[in-house]
């Protein structure tokens, strides 16, 4: 019998969630810069104008900057699959290694061919070639992402496979199903689209410094131009996509749903809280009233979650005390089914070192009929299996609220500048400068809004955190952890220096 | 040199022209050089320090047939259920609305 040390848990937790979220910092800016590069070529091979060439030259420095500074930094996430999340990445390791290889595949020869053409290619390849290099780096980043979101939307939402109880191993039964999962469809476009909105906010942003500074003046217009349509459309298309990522964690994640929402008691014609302030002391099952200030819509949960304004949205009580009513099961039971589904795995795996066949085809047949609740077996109470609420409330509000106000924005930013009187409007130009930090905080809010929301599972329903851990001790993690501190810090500061130096030099001299 | 040589369907020239291009592009570069040395201390940083020394990979280092990691984790994850008490479970009310 082996005991999980809980502080190493949160340790590795706390060291995952820095390398992502020190990760997602460049990855959606590569998502889409390189497409915002590929605009920009395109206009400077279809118009012949040396502007957009140099236009073209200096974003892709950029663009290379942040890749350089970026790349690699999710490796350091598989490190810590294999030391600090042994039992995690064995049962997965079937499930995730198809889509994690094709990534590297595509990731390798994309950089090697034309990324290279991309960036030593210019007056050595033909006009047309360049352009193609430039939208295929574009295009392959975005497909490139493809497979790391398949494999997070299937930690989210398992198909496609079964658990083998002689290998520990979740095997892939169906790549199809893994790949057209719902959760990893709406995560990708999500995401990507998403990533295209923060580019183009990132382009926006340095675009006003050059505004504010008056330096590069007809650069940075155009660059507001297609950055502002390109964010216009991008950004419209995020609210669809978002709406969609709702609807499909309302039917998959009924629990993170509720968490995000802050919503205890289930109800019907559900409104949405638009904004508020959480009572901090409301505890699960208690009847203190959730919110200690809200503004709510009508309505509007219920359509999100349900498509339909008449629907019933459960809220964290019901869904872990249960709701006879509505036929939801509630977690002690489920708790009491997993239980027994770890005893007849358990019991099979003691029948097996007998060689006692007949027992073993009994606990397997018994552990067969309740293995979908096996991740709940390892809950304590039922409490255990709402997420930490605050986190994902206040990070999905603050990530709903921005992604409002930035279709507003580029609409504005594009229309003063078609007008010609951008210049003119100081007021404006200081709200573009920020911008850029409005992308990232966004971008880290879904973040923390799509993986703290799931808590406490690494695989929804099957495998908590806590049990995906390796059985070490909670310094070794600490150790790493402050070193990571450390070097990210280093990586962070010398991208900054960097950029900003190129920033300063600007488009004419930047390469 | 130019792609014009691939054309020529030669393979020794077409390498030759690839290899230039590589070589050509790499000593044509100015920030470039700075962000290649960034790259290359960053991966000796991951290889060569953290993943040679902190963190091995916990299975491969202690066990070396599937079939000994597949026991381990199994092991595991059947480890101590019964610390929740099912007494405990069972009195757990359900809050029905």
């Amino acid at each position: 019998m082996v005991d999980i040390d809980l502080s190493m848990v949160n340790w590795a937790r706390a060291q995952f969630a820095l390398t992502a979220m020190y990760h997602w910092i460049f990855v959606p800016l590569t998502l889409g810069l390189s497409f915002l590069c590929a605009f920009f070529e395109s206009i400077y091979v279809r118009t012949g104008n040396k502007e957009w060439k140099s236009i073209t030259r200096f974003w892709m420095t950029l663009f290379g900057i942040n890749f350089a500074i970026g790349v690699a930094t999710g490796i350091i996430l598989e490190f810590q699959f294999g030391t600090n999340w042994s039992n995690y990445s064995w049962i997965v390791g079937d499930i995730f290694g198809a889509p994690l290889a094709i990534e590297g595949i595509f990731a390798f020869f994309l950089e090697a061919t034309f990324f290279a053409v991309m960036f030593f290619g210019w007056n050595r390849v033909s006009k047309k070639f360049h352009l193609f290099s430039t939208w295929m780096v574009a295009i392959g980043s975005n497909l490139s992402a493809v497979w790391i979101l398949v494999a997070n939307g299937w930690m989210q939402n398992p198909v496609g496979m079964a658990f083998n109880p002689e290998t520990a191993r979740f095997e892939m039964q169906s790549f199809l199903d893994v790949v057209f999962n719902p959760v990893a469809v709406s995560k990708f476009v999500h995401t990507s689209s998403s990533g295209f909105l923060f580019a183009s906010l990132f382009v926006l942003s340095i675009s006003c410094w050059y505004l504010i500074k008056g330096r590069h003046i007809q650069m940075a217009k155009k660059s507001i131009v297609v950055a502002s349509v390109f964010g216009l459309l991008s950004s419209s298309y995020v609210v669809f996509t978002g709406d969609e990522s709702a609807y499909v964690v309302a039917q998959k994640q009924p629990m993170k749903l509720a968490a995000i929402e802050g919503l205890y008691k289930g109800q019907t014609r559900a409104p949405i809280v638009a904004a508020g302030i959480l009572n901090p002391k409301k505890q699960t099952g208690d009847d203190q009233d959730p919110f200690l200030v809200k503004v709510e819509i009508p309505y509007l949960l219920s359509l999100l979650a349900n498509r339909s304004l008449n629907s019933f949205v459960p809220g964290i009580d019901d869904l872990v005390y249960g709701n006879e009513q509505q036929n939801i099961e509630g977690v002690a039971s489920k708790i009491s089914k997993g239980k027994t589904a770890i005893n007849n795995l358990a019991q099979f795996k003691q029948a097996r070192k007998e060689n006692n066949t007949q027992k073993a085809d009994i606990s397997l047949k018994k552990f067969k009929e309740n293995q979908e609740y096996m991740g709940y077996g390892y809950l304590n109470k039922p409490e255990d299996a709402v997420p930490p609420v605050a986190i994902p409330y206040y990070a999905f509000h603050i990530m709903v609220a921005l992604g409002s106000l930035f279709p507003v924005l580029f609409a504005v930013f594009l229309f003063y500048v078609l007008k010609g009187s951008i210049t003119q409007k100081k007021w404006l130009l200081p709200i573009g400068l920020v911008s850029g930090f409005l992308g990232l905080l966004a971008q880290e809010s879904g973040w923390a809004v799509a993986e703290v929301g799931r808590q406490p599972w690494a695989i929804n329903g099957l495998l908590p955190v806590h049990m995906s851990t390796t059985n070490l001790s909670a310094i070794n993690v600490q150790i790493t952890f402050f070193m990571f501190l450390g070097l990210f810090t280093i990586l962070l500061a010398a991208e900054i220096s960097i950029m900003l130096k190129q920033i300063s030099i600007g488009p004419e001299e930047g390469h | 040199m130019t792609f014009q040589t691939i054309k020529k369907n030669n393979p020794i020239k077409a390498v030759n022209t690839i290899f230039g291009f590589y070589r050509d592009g790499f000593r044509g570069m100015v920030l470039g050089k700075k962000l290649w040395a960034i790259i290359l201390i960053k991966l000796f940083v991951m290889f060569a320090v953290l993943k040679l020394f902190f963190f091995p990979n916990y299975l491969n280092t202690n066990f070396i047939t599937d079939k000994e990691k597949g026991n381990y984790v199994l092991e595991q994850i059947t480890m101590d259920t019964t610390k929740t008490n099912q007494n405990d479970l069972i009195n757990t009310k359900p809050k029905f609305k």
